[in-house]
């Protein structure tokens, strides 16, 4: 049975923008995340606090975060790699944090120079401080049913560093199909081996639409019980790995399929349909959103 | 999270994964099928490829006679065990298949392909025997309103009209296909319900049809509203004589399709590269790229028998003759990693 309800965590703002080439004015970025609080949505990623040697489009977070009108009830998590990127956060107002780890020893040692290992000891840092601040955590585990440098990942992978991240604190482990690759069949394989080691209450899925799967995966993860979805306002943020793929799925297309499944989300589509024409107009680029794209001659 | 050296386009490992996913030149599948029975889904789905005629017919450039016999020619290599050729309609209706008897006349038959055309009419289905057509498909609709402003009669009318093609074909042992149009929803009517889409279904079933494919015409259906009619339609007519037709203007299209073959529905219209938009959205996409449905169908260790890799050729052909981007997401990777050449 599908859940009767689900939990749509919007990334646009920051995992969108992130993966788009034109850097975004401040001021966009903050109308942007302004325009989605008034959607409906619970939580939206609002910027990451990682330096901006390595993700300019990232330089801003501290302006992004103070410049935003934070509504009661909804939630505005931010990425801190490590501890002094935590700690930038929390003086900036940051009242929830992400941190990342990865199903791929290769992809972490090409993405933040480390290994699996030596990342969660760096997580373990943020979790001891977060705990202290009474700061939630998320984590993010990428490359879960596929790997651009590793190729094949297996379940039991994805399940272990899972199961890691949670006994460490994390409230909600999302499992990121990093490059799109999988589909209803890996998705599968793989949830069953995580949630052998994470209740499916505390899981979360991040599909990428790269190989036009995600939907399709999201729907095998609902029937397992998942009941938390990423996706990226207008599909926001190409794929680095495939020059001229698209990467993220795009919310209006998310909650267009819940819509139809009779699942409550709280979010109001025509606004998420506006907010997506807004950053789109700002980026001087095409939706891609099916459903906005659909709704156009409107 | 942070930036990628270009030279990971090439990353060996990349192209592994890949084309473990794309089962590149494997005649027969690596998967035994066991992994698609547990599951409970069917083993092996006959894809009708319907590009050169939904595709093309949507398509706005008038496609040249050689280009499309190409076209039916590159996929009849693919494994596809069904290719919809043309339509004998009036070509005033319909100018993109104004040449239907030299398509049908010009192509290249592989044995064991199936090469149906649409026929509308008594007047069609004579016209497209005489061009040696062995298979013929008729087109119904669940809607009042889209079956007359679409081909300005009713349902019953259009019914009383196929019934004479089937006729005709049973003498000559031709098999018929029917559509149903706006299975999931009309431009016009907006909601349509299911015991409707059933009533239509089984009457083109009873009448001779030998398989219903069932379309989402403007492709608004979800996978709620795909289990629902599919419910509703499983009382009539067997599972084994139902197909689906996805169309992916509100990107739902594969899964609505994971949804039916849930249901046990083994029969999956696409077209090659997604070819063919929607007459109802401007500027939207219609039908499913088949490449996509295939990437799926492979990753569920489902048979099909199509090697994925000359049908993205198939697609990238047809997309540089109409000088367009592929609506395929497969494609639109694959060509971008340095996978295909």
């Amino acid at each position: 049975a599908l859940p009767k309800r689900v939990k749509v965590v919007e990334v646009g703002p920051r995992d969108g923008l992130q993966n788009e080439k034109n850097v975004v004015p401040t001021p966009v970025k903050i109308n942007l995340i302004n325009m989605l609080s008034e959607t409906g949505l619970q939580v939206i990623e609002a910027t990451s606090f990682v330096s901006p040697k390595w993700v300019p489009q990232m330089a801003d977070h501290t302006e992004v975060m103070q410049g935003i009108k934070k509504l009661p009830g909804i939630s505005y998590p931010v990425l801190t790699p490590n501890l002094k990127g935590f700690q930038a956060a929390v003086a900036a107002g940051a009242k929830e944090v992400s941190i990342f780890g990865a199903a791929s020893e290769l992809f972490t040692k090409k993405n933040i120079n480390c290994s699996i290992e030596e990342s969660l000891e760096r997580f373990d840092e943020v979790m001891t401080a977060a705990r202290a601040a009474s700061i939630p955590v998320r984590g993010y585990v990428s490359c879960v049913l596929g790997c651009p440098y590793e190729g094949k990942i297996s379940a039991a992978k994805v399940a272990e560093v899972s199961k890691k991240m949670y006994s460490m604190g994390c409230y909600e482990i999302s499992l990121g199909d990093t490059i799109g690759i999988g589909t209803p069949g890996s998705m599968k394989e793989m949830l069953t081996a995580v949630m052998k080691e994470v209740p499916v209450g505390a899981l979360a899925v991040h599909c990428h639409d790269t190989y036009g799967q995600a939907l399709a995966n999201i729907l095998v993860a609902l029937q397992m019980g998942v009941s938390v979805v990423d996706a990226s306002i207008a599909g926001l943020g190409g794929c680095p790995y495939a020059q001229g793929a698209s990467g993220n799925v795009a919310t209006e297309d998310l909650v267009y399929m819940l819509n139809g499944l009779g699942i409550h989300t709280g979010v109001d589509l025509q606004k998420l349909m506006d907010t997506g024409t807004f950053i789109c107009n700002a980026l001087n680029r095409r939706t891609n959103s099916k459903v906005s794209q659909a709704s156009c001659r409107l | 999270m942070g930036t990628v050296p270009s030279a990971l386009k090439h990353c060996l490992s990349y192209q592994h994964l890949l084309k473990e996913q794309l089962w590149i030149g494997e005649p027969a599948a690596p998967h035994t099928g066991q992994e698609s029975q547990a599951s409970g889904l069917p083993e092996h789905i006959k894809i009708v490829e319907v590009g050169p005629r939904d595709g093309l017919q949507n398509e706005k450039v008038i496609v040249p006679t050689d280009i499309k016999i190409e076209l039916i020619n590159r996929l009849s290599k693919t494994g596809l065990p069904a290719i919809e050729v043309t339509s004998f309609v009036s070509s005033k209706w319909v100018p993109q298949m104004a040449d239907h008897k030299e398509v049908m006349r010009g192509i290249q038959r592989h044995p064991g392909v199936q090469y149906p055309v649409l026929t509308p009419n008594l007047q069609g289905f004579h016209s497209a025997i005489a061009a040696g057509a062995t298979e013929v498909s008729v087109f119904g609709a669940a809607s009042e309103s889209f079956s007359k402003t679409n081909i300005n009669c009713s349902i019953e009318e259009s019914m009383e009209r196929f019934e004479e093609v089937v006729k005709s074909a049973k003498n000559m042992n031709i098999p018929v296909r029917g559509y149903v149009s706006c299975a999931l929803g009309c431009p016009y009517e907006g909601n349509i319900i299911p015991a409707k889409v059933a009533e239509v279904s089984k009457r083109l079933y009873s009448m001779g049809c030998y398989e219903i494919s069932l379309g989402d015409t403007i492709g608004v259906g979800t996978p709620g509203s795909m289990k629902r009619m599919l419910e509703a339609v499983i009382k009539e007519i067997p599972l084994s004589a139902l197909a689906v037709h996805c169309h992916d203007t509100y990107g739902q299209a594969l899964a609505n399709i994971l949804t039916a073959i849930q249901m046990g529905v083994a029969v999956v219209d696409s077209s090659v590269a997604g070819l063919g938009g929607c007459p109802y959205a401007k500027g939207a996409t219609g039908n499913v790229a088949t490449e996509d449905v295939i990437y799926m169908l492979n990753g569920l260790g489902i048979n099909t028998g199509v090697n994925l890799y000359a049908l993205m050729e198939a697609g990238n052909f047809i997309c540089t003759a109409l000088n367009k981007k592929t609506n395929s997401k497969v494609a639109q990777a694959s060509f971008n990693t340095g996978t295909m050449n």
